[in-house]
């Protein structure tokens, strides 16, 4: 895989979604709310990523606001693990 | 049953609460701070400068979330601490005995030593209050200057752009945050900024703040240049509030000294967050973060060893991500050296490791607007800064926290021109398949 393969990847990463789960990554998130606020169904996603736990919640749209909009890059979808997934 | 006492609110003392709670049920736990809103999410107040977010997610805990952590909350300034005695003593002169305290009193922003910095309108963004006081001003204001460095006065200066106002933006030096970027990224996020409208004054210091009528009117710069504004928001840096720790003779320095278990020079005293200043394995010296990742961890350990679980803090090569002029940015490790004349000492989302770079060796790659930059030691990678796609950022961050030797494709990474995204892209799949 190379660098456009990963990079395109990640563009497609949200039409490419049909499961899967919102996971974060604690260390890199600040709180600051922006992925509650744009939450759909208010699914309060920061407190996920206070605790370190996915997103399982049934009701998840999967709709990748939360994981669009983090300022920070501490949300990403489970399943689609870049480096597993591509050839 | 064991009293225990903490010193502010913020993610260092949240989490030293909740490492408390999980490991000792009963003992009592109180939380004080001189902050009339209590706990929230201090670089979030960027977001809500821009509008981004409104005022109410600012808190990430619940009242729920606080009564299950069982602890008594107390809104009041402590001024002293008398350790013989196990005493704190409040503004107001009550006192309060603990068996264990914690000092998480974070920093606060320095004050710009020009004329004219008492005139309303001289602002700074540190707090709530501090952010809903500049929202007020910005509603009766057409101009705003925005001195300093780092994050904090990139994001005044986006705030005051999303808001619409005309925004000057002084630089000492001839570009932006030049201790932590290098000049290819200064530039990145400067173009960006123009783009944007705001104006960037190279070479420019301030002088004097103009007011009328006890308000701010204008600036004039070192070079007699004249500038109509309304706000003057300061960001050059901020101070450990180490106060407390000082006049009750515990060991400071630039911060409260700590020890692995964040103890400090007090057997029963500890100090976490931005306050602190931690021993770094890696360079062997002893280092201030404004980081929240590292505060909340401090904060964790803390607590645990006030609760008697012996725990050492082992800090990993920093690293923050943020946005600069709306492009993620995640920087990592140590990649630069020398100081940033528009900053003095450390800025918030700041770490002093990042300029402690040794004779390492730069690779750089821009496309576009994305930026790579990795700094490269014998075996190791000491640090890499990554502007825009961050695809690679999550790698490279364990790539540098956790030491990989990097010997496979040091070579190729030094060849000009090297693909460095897809050298690192490649390493990290390899690594993952064996
Ligand atoms: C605008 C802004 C942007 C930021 N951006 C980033 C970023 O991009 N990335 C990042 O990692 N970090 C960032 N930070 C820094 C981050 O917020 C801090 O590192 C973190 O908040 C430190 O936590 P703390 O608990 O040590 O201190 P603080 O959050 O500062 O909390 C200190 C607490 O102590 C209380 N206190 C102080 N003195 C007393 C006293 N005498 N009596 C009673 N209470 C007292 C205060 O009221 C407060 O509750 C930013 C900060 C700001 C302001």
């Amino acid at each position: 895989m190379n660098i456009r393969g990963l990079f395109r990847a990640e563009q497609t990463r949200r039409k490419a979604l049909v499961q899967g789960y919102v996971v974060p990554d604690t260390s890199r998130c600040v709180q600051c709310g922006i992925c509650s606020y744009n939450c759909p169904i208010n699914i309060d996603v920061r407190r996920h990523a206070w605790l370190g736990e996915p997103v399982r919640d049934s009701h998840c749209l999967t709709c990748g606001e939360c994981v669009a909009r983090c300022p920070r890059g501490v949300l990403r979808f489970e399943s689609t693990n870049l480096f597993q997934t591509q050839n | 049953m064991r009293r225990y006492v903490i010193i502010g609110s913020g993610a260092a003392g949240i989490a030293a609460s909740e490492a408390i709670r999980n490991h000792d049920a009963s003992g009592e736990i109180l939380l004080i701070t001189d902050d009339p809103h209590g706990y929230y999410s201090r670089p979030g107040l960027a977001y809500y400068l821009t509008g981004e977010i409104d005022e109410r997610m600012l808190f990430p805990f619940s009242e729920q979330d606080f009564r299950r952590l069982n602890l008594r909350r107390i809104t009041a300034q402590v001024a002293r601490i008398h350790p013989e005695a196990h005493r704190i003593e409040m503004h107001t002169g009550a006192q309060l005995p603990y068996d264990r305290l914690l000092i998480a009193t974070g920093a606060a922003a320095v004050r710009a030593d020009v004329p004219g910095s008492d005139l309303a309108g001289v602002v700074k963004l540190d707090s709530l209050e501090d952010t809903r006081h500049i929202l007020n001003l910005i509603r009766r204001a057409r101009s705003a200057v925005v001195v300093g460095g780092g994050i904090t006065a990139l994001e005044l200066v986006e705030g005051m752009r999303a808001r619409n106002l005309r925004t000057h933006y002084f630089l000492r030096g001839d570009r932006y945050w030049s201790n932590v970027l290098d000049a290819a990224e200064s530039k990145i996020v400067e173009h960006r900024l123009q783009e944007e409208g705001v104006q960037i004054h190279y070479n420019t210091e301030l002088a004097e703040i103009l007011g009328k009528n006890g308000r701010v009117a204008g600036v004039r710069t070192k070079d007699g240049r004249l500038i109509e504004c309304q706000i003057v928001a300061i960001a050059i840096g901020v101070q450990p509030r180490k106060q407390l720790a000082q006049t009750s003779d515990l060991k400071v320095d630039k911060g409260i000294l700590v020890d692995q278990y964040m103890r400090t020079s007090h057997e029963d005293i500890f100090a976490a967050g931005d306050v602190a200043q931690v021993y770094d394995p890696l360079s062997g010296k002893s280092v201030v973060d404004s980081l929240w990742g590292p505060a909340r961890d401090q904060g964790s350990a803390a607590g645990l060893n006030m609760a008697g679980i012996t725990t050492p803090y082992s800090r990993l090569a920093p690293f923050n991500v943020t946005r600069l002029a709306h492009l993620t940015t995640t920087i990592i490790g140590t990649v630069n050296k020398g100081r940033d004349d528009d900053l003095l000492g450390i800025a918030r989302g700041d770490s002093e490791t990042w300029r402690n770079l040794p004779d390492a060796i730069a690779a750089q790659a821009n496309f576009d607007v994305n930026s790579l930059r990795l700094l490269l030691g014998k075996q190791h990678l000491l640090g890499a800064v990554v502007m825009g796609d961050q695809t690679l950022s999550r790698p490279l961050t364990r790539i540098v926290i956790e030491r990989v030797d990097i010997t496979p494709i040091r070579e190729q990474i030094l060849q000009p021109g090297a693909p460095l995204g897809d050298l690192v892209a490649d390493f990290w799949s390899q690594l993952h398949k064996s």
